[in-house]
């Protein structure tokens, strides 16, 4: 298995898959508390509509999809909130509209899209050098900026209305969670494309809940059950030959199960054993 | 001397429905407690959230200590109606209170030595700093209460809100909440919301009912009428569960 890692793209994957652990790790913490799960969703789909922008003009997508997905972000946490209509209908409407978008410019750029599958379902052995260096920059802006408003987003995601109350502007708060959602999706992309990203960004983080009731806890345990699960999973598809993103999806969802099942098992126990205590 | 609160004919409406008419409030120093009593729906959220900024009425203005919501926000103390929190949420006790004092650190600020003496004291106020360590879920429901209000207390404020805060506790903890707020209104002005007749206890030193409009006459009896019309129902049916001495004084001295 060692002499796996002298190929160099078996270093990039590896590099990558650290990379999107610590975006997915920090922000996926977040995405769960807050319970923002479905316009994190919305986000990452809506996304795609930069991907076809980017073959449209014929530059590299992730820079299509960069301002696409923030500007995803910032509507939609604007009309989400501000609209008549349900918040979840107004994130359905603009999810598929992001996606119609993007399979529209994708159809009008002449020639074939080479490699758009890589971008829906990810593949994290085929990631260029530079796009590692792209998640890197990324990675630094998401760690900058929860470093810079780690008190105000912990008081927005705990209690909205009371943060307004004490002066603080939460709307626009709010739009920069969202806006680091979408880069943190942007870094990921890669790893297990647009359409698995959510699990990326949920079950990690809901895994760290069962383990800590503090926040940079979670953040850390997260990054580590992000990192040693996605690397396990790179190994599996290459050891198997199965499509990597899926391959780390289905590993992280099996790990959960156990968990799950393992402290539901372990409580029942305790429950059991404590009744039959005099 | 400026008005805690001067309120001067207020309206809100969503959409066509109103929701508070003509409201009309002043409270000057010394304040006391002010109970307001009112069925559900009758707007006494919404009241609070006038008060505090979050809600512009369409008409009408409001001003606490003399300057609009939004710019008093360091003189005001919020608790919230407690149902609405996920107690799962991974944030301890001591991270709660402490939020209390943002509209003093301001943005981007790391919490001060005085941040942190402030939400000391504001725990020990509510006898909790103890339990600073905690999750807020690992508390008794009114463990978490006096934690809201110490939260809303390491502000500082000059005035403190409270909605609904008898709700879900079982009657010595109401008890233990009312001997509380009788201790803080003597540090400052206490406006209390909510729906339970039966909450308004012997340390309300005012009273006002809240139906749509505002009955208020500056003192801690109710008028049967007001009663009726902000129940709209014989008052009978209600009376049970209200102490006496909220309807009628019955020492003839005063």
């Amino acid at each position: 298995m060692f002499e796996l890692l002298q190929y160099s793209f078996i270093q990039n994957a590896l590099a990558a898959a650290v990379l999107a652990s610590i975006a997915c790790g920090i922000i996926g913490v977040y995405v769960v508390v807050k319970k923002i799960v479905f316009i994190s969703g919305g986000i990452a789909h809506a996304s795609f509509g930069g991907i076809g922008l980017g073959y449209y003009l014929g530059i590299n997508p992730m820079f299509g999809v960069v301002p696409f997905s923030l500007l995803s972000a910032l509507v939609m946490g604007t009309v989400s909130k501000k609209s008549k209509i349900p918040e979840d209908s107004a994130i359905g409407i603009l999810w598929s509209l992001g996606m119609a978008l993007g399979i529209i410019f994708v159809y009008l750029t002449p020639g074939y899209a080479p490699d758009l599958m890589t971008y829906l379902f990810g593949n994290i052995l085929t990631v260029p050098r530079f796009d590692l260096y792209l998640m890197l920059a990324l990675d630094a802006v998401i760690v900058g900026a929860v470093y810079l408003f780690y008190k105000e987003f912990l008081a927005l995601c705990f209690d909205e209305e009371f943060t307004t109350v004490q002066g603080v502007p939460t709307q626009k708060l709010y739009l920069l969670l969202l806006c680091i959602i979408a880069l943190t999706i942007v870094v990921l992309i890669k790893v297990v494309g647009i359409i698995l990203v959510i699990a990326l960004l949920t079950i990690p983080a809901t895994l760290s809940r069962k383990f800590t009731h503090n926040l940079k806890q979670m953040m850390l345990i997260s990054i580590l059950f992000g990192g040693v699960i996605s690397v396990t999973g790179i190994g599996l598809s290459y050891a198997l030959d199965v499509p990597s993103g899926a391959t780390i999806i289905l590993v992280l969802s099996f790990v959960y199960g156990l968990v799950a099942v393992g402290m539901e098992m372990l409580d029942g126990r305790g429950v059991s054993g404590a009744k039959n205590s005099p | 001397m400026e008005k805690v609160v001067e309120i001067k004919d207020v309206w809100v409406r969503y959409g066509n429905q109103v929701i508070l008419e003509s409201v009309n409030l002043e409270l000057a120093e010394p304040a006391g407690l002010l109970g307001i009593i009112g069925p559900n729906g009758g707007g006494k959220t919404t009241f609070l959230k006038v008060l505090l900024g979050l809600l512009k009425p369409y008409r009408g203005s409001v001003k606490l200590f003399g300057k609009p919501p939004e710019k008093s926000r360091d003189l005001v103390g919020y608790v919230p109606q407690y149902k609405r929190f996920d107690f799962d949420f991974p944030i301890s006790v001591w991270e709660v209170v402490l939020t209390g004092r943002m509209s003093h650190t301001g943005f981007l600020k790391k919490y001060s030595e005085e941040d942190k003496k402030a939400a000391e004291e504001a725990l020990k106020t509510v006898e909790m700093f103890q339990y600073k360590d905690r999750q807020i879920g690992q508390l008794s429901g009114g463990q978490r209460q006096r934690v809201f209000i110490a939260r809303a207390l390491a502000t500082n404020p000059k005035l403190l809100l409270l909605d609904e805060p008898n709700s879900g506790l079982d009657p010595h903890m109401q008890d233990e909440l009312y001997r509380l707020l009788d201790r803080l209104k003597k540090d400052m002005a206490v406006i209390m919301v909510t729906h339970d007749l039966s909450a308004v206890s012997v340390y309300v030193d005012r009273i006002a009912c809240l139906n749509r409009k505002l009955h208020y006459h500056n003192s801690r009896e109710i008028p049967v009428e007001d009663l009726e019309a902000t129940y709209q129902c014989p008052v009978e049916l209600i009376a049970h569960g209200v102490p006496h001495r909220v309807l009628e004084r019955h020492n003839g001295n005063s």
